[in-house]
């Protein structure tokens, strides 16, 4: 069970990645803000409590490994990697520019900590398949972490990898997939809907379970759940709210890339910072 | 270094090329342990079967998934895994091009992906097997390595090889008995073309199984008293310019040969090397912008225009057209 403290810290750090990916994305002036956001309290767990990582040491080779196949959630990974020191913080308000170490899309040649490029949607599942039978191969006990987004799972090559992973019974990955109920033409239930994910990836042999995306106890006790089961693969499904903690973009309808303003910026990160607050004195 | 030494007679090997694959596969797993291979449900007609009963540790056959394969090849090379992924050339490059682009190439990782059945070898598969484009798309990709070994000394020499070097190789690979080129024990440094016959008048440029059409015709030329130099250019990319170059300014005009669309694989690369540095007559003998069909290879050889007898028809009209 997670201590008061540490819950605490995770909310704080979750926070922290919101307030962080809207200054960066908001001093360029525009960003995948939505899907960002509704993935920060999963970065949060997995920098803050789950993965085993050394941020001296980014290639360190006992480390977990997270592939997010949505590759437009850089941002938000980038402020987890920045926080956890990896980098310093001021660096992430280069994303985007010319020659920047911080792109839209996740790039394991450009970002320190980045483990796989992403970007192309679909093709994550298959590379974090690749790196945890590589793992199982080399004998090594490492966590791949697979982040995938719901509409992105209307991508076939998905559930090529779910399949594979399945037949493959590999219990050393484990996904998450984002169920923030839209992608960018809309509301994904309007475009294409995804049906239930959990009787999905059950039918491929995976462990599946439902969680409150936004709630970090829950995501914490679901990946440890899922890292002590043998002989499957396992799918944590967050119920999640694109645009969460920002109340310009938050629930609402193509909020997948937006513009953002100055003034837009300015009320998000007081509005996270009244947030910060409240959970700073709980 | 290339220690090349070309064979005094040019016929159909013992050894089939899939077999010449598996064996030199197993020796490499056996001296490196991070070699491994994937397929996609092709490991029996690739004759693989040898290297699964000795390693199906090694063995990754993700099933019927080209577009899975590829990425699952991308991961294990990220852990360090030296990966051999094979399927059909058609699945091998179209099918999974973006994949191949992203996941490998600008991932900057480790994946040698050998496409089987090159062009008109597809035969009784047809035109849904047919790969003729399956070089000239994949040549767009920044960085790939593209190989089409010509028989089965050089393709046990160039797996060695790309099994020591690291990057995105792309090996278009004859399935069956090829038609012996090289001595046993020949080395080829990739990048760089083999002369296998030297000559004045006209320079044949050749690729796969076009390599044996090229040398016959060039016998057919010098029965005419035309001298005709004939080049094996395994290596699609990197192209040998200076090898091309040297063989434009020499014979002052050129003839390209290839089990592949004219459009965007040799015949393209080769005119691209000359239209930019020495402009010298060029005709392209290969595939002419068309879908491939079903039939036997002789068939498929006249239907395509893929023969010795073409390749003296281009040289012909690439030498009345010098200056």
């Amino acid at each position: 069970m997670l201590s008061e403290d540490k819950i605490q810290e995770l909310k704080i750090l979750a926070i922290n990645i919101r307030m962080e990916t809207v200054r960066a994305m908001g001093t360029l002036g525009f960003g995948h803000l939505g899907g960002a956001l509704s993935i920060a309290d999963t970065l949060a767990v997995l920098y803050g409590g789950i993965m085993k990582i050394d941020p001296k040491n980014p290639k360190w080779e006992e480390r977990d490994w997270l592939v997010s196949s949505k590759g437009h959630a850089g941002p938000a990974i980038y402020a987890a990697l920045a926080l956890k020191g990896y980098f310093p913080v001021e660096e992430l308000l280069t994303l985007n520019k010319p020659g920047t170490h911080f792109p839209s899309h996740c790039d394991r040649n450009l970002t320190i900590g980045i483990d796989m490029t992403t970007g192309s949607l679909g093709q994550g599942v298959s590379t974090s398949v690749g790196v945890a039978l590589g793992h199982k191969y080399n004998k090594k006990d490492n966590f791949t972490y697979l982040i995938i987004g719901d509409g992105e799972s209307q991508e076939g090559q998905v559930w090529e990898g779910v399949s594979f992973a399945g037949a493959r019974k590999l219990d050393n990955l484990i996904a998450f997939v984002d169920n923030n109920k839209q992608q960018l033409d809309g509301f994904t239930a309007n475009i294409h809907d995804t049906l239930d994910f959990k009787a999905k990836f059950e039918s491929f042999g995976w462990d599946a379970v439902d969680v409150d995306g936004s709630d970090v106890e829950q995501i914490y006790e679901a990946i440890q759940a899922a890292k002590l089961r043998q002989g499957k693969p396992s799918v944590i499904v967050l119920d999640t709210i694109k645009g969460k903690g920002v109340s310009f973009v938050e629930g609402k309808e193509k909020n997948h890339h937006v513009e953002i303003s100055k003034q837009q910026m300015e009320e998000a990160l007081a509005e996270l910072q009244v947030e910060l607050s409240k959970v700073m004195k709980s | 270094m290339s220690t090349v030494r070309i064979a005094e007679k040019h016929e159909t090997e013992k050894l089939a090329m899939r077999d010449a694959y598996c064996a030199t596969l197993l020796n490499l797993a056996t001296d490196n342990d991070k070699v491994v291979v994937l397929d996609a449900d092709l490991m029996s007609s690739m004759g693989m079967a040898p290297f699964l009963a000795k390693y199906p540790e090694k063995t990754f056959n993700v099933g019927i998934q080209e577009a899975n394969m590829i990425g699952v090849a991308a991961g294990l090379s990220a852990t360090g895994l030296i990966p051999f992924a094979h399927t059909f050339g058609p699945f091998a490059s179209r099918r999974c091009y973006d994949q191949i682009f992203l996941s490998v190439g600008y991932s900057k990782l480790n994946v040698r992906i050998v496409g089987s059945d090159p062009g008109i070898t597809a035969a009784f598969n047809g035109g849904t097997h047919m790969p003729f484009e399956d070089m000239g798309i994949l040549r767009n990709i920044p960085s790939i390595t593209i190989l089409e070994p010509v028989d089965t000394v050089m393709l046990k020499d160039l797996l060695v090889q790309t099994a020591g070097m690291y990057g995105l190789f792309y090996i278009r690979l004859l399935r069956k008995n090829a038609v012996k080129i090289y001595e046993e024990g020949s080395t080829f440094e990739i990048g760089k073309g083999v002369t296998l016959k030297e000559g004045k008048d006209v320079t044949i440029i050749s690729t796969g199984i076009m390599v044996k059409e090229a040398l016959d015709a060039a016998e057919k030329l010098a029965a005419e008293g035309i001298s005709a130099r004939v080049i094996n250019m395994f290596t699609l990319k990197p192209i040998d310019k200076e090898l091309i170059i040297k063989c434009a300014r020499e014979t002052g005009a050129i003839v390209t040969a290839e089990n592949h669309s004219i459009i965007n694989a040799l015949g393209s690369a080769v005119a691209e090397v000359l239209g930019e540095n020495i402009p010298v007559p060029l005709e392209r003998v290969g595939v002419k912008d068309l879908f491939g069909e079903v039939g036997p290879v002789a068939y498929l050889r006249e239907k395509f225009e893929l023969t010795a007898e073409e390749i003296v028809i281009k040289a012909k009209k690439a030498i009345a057209r010098k200056k």
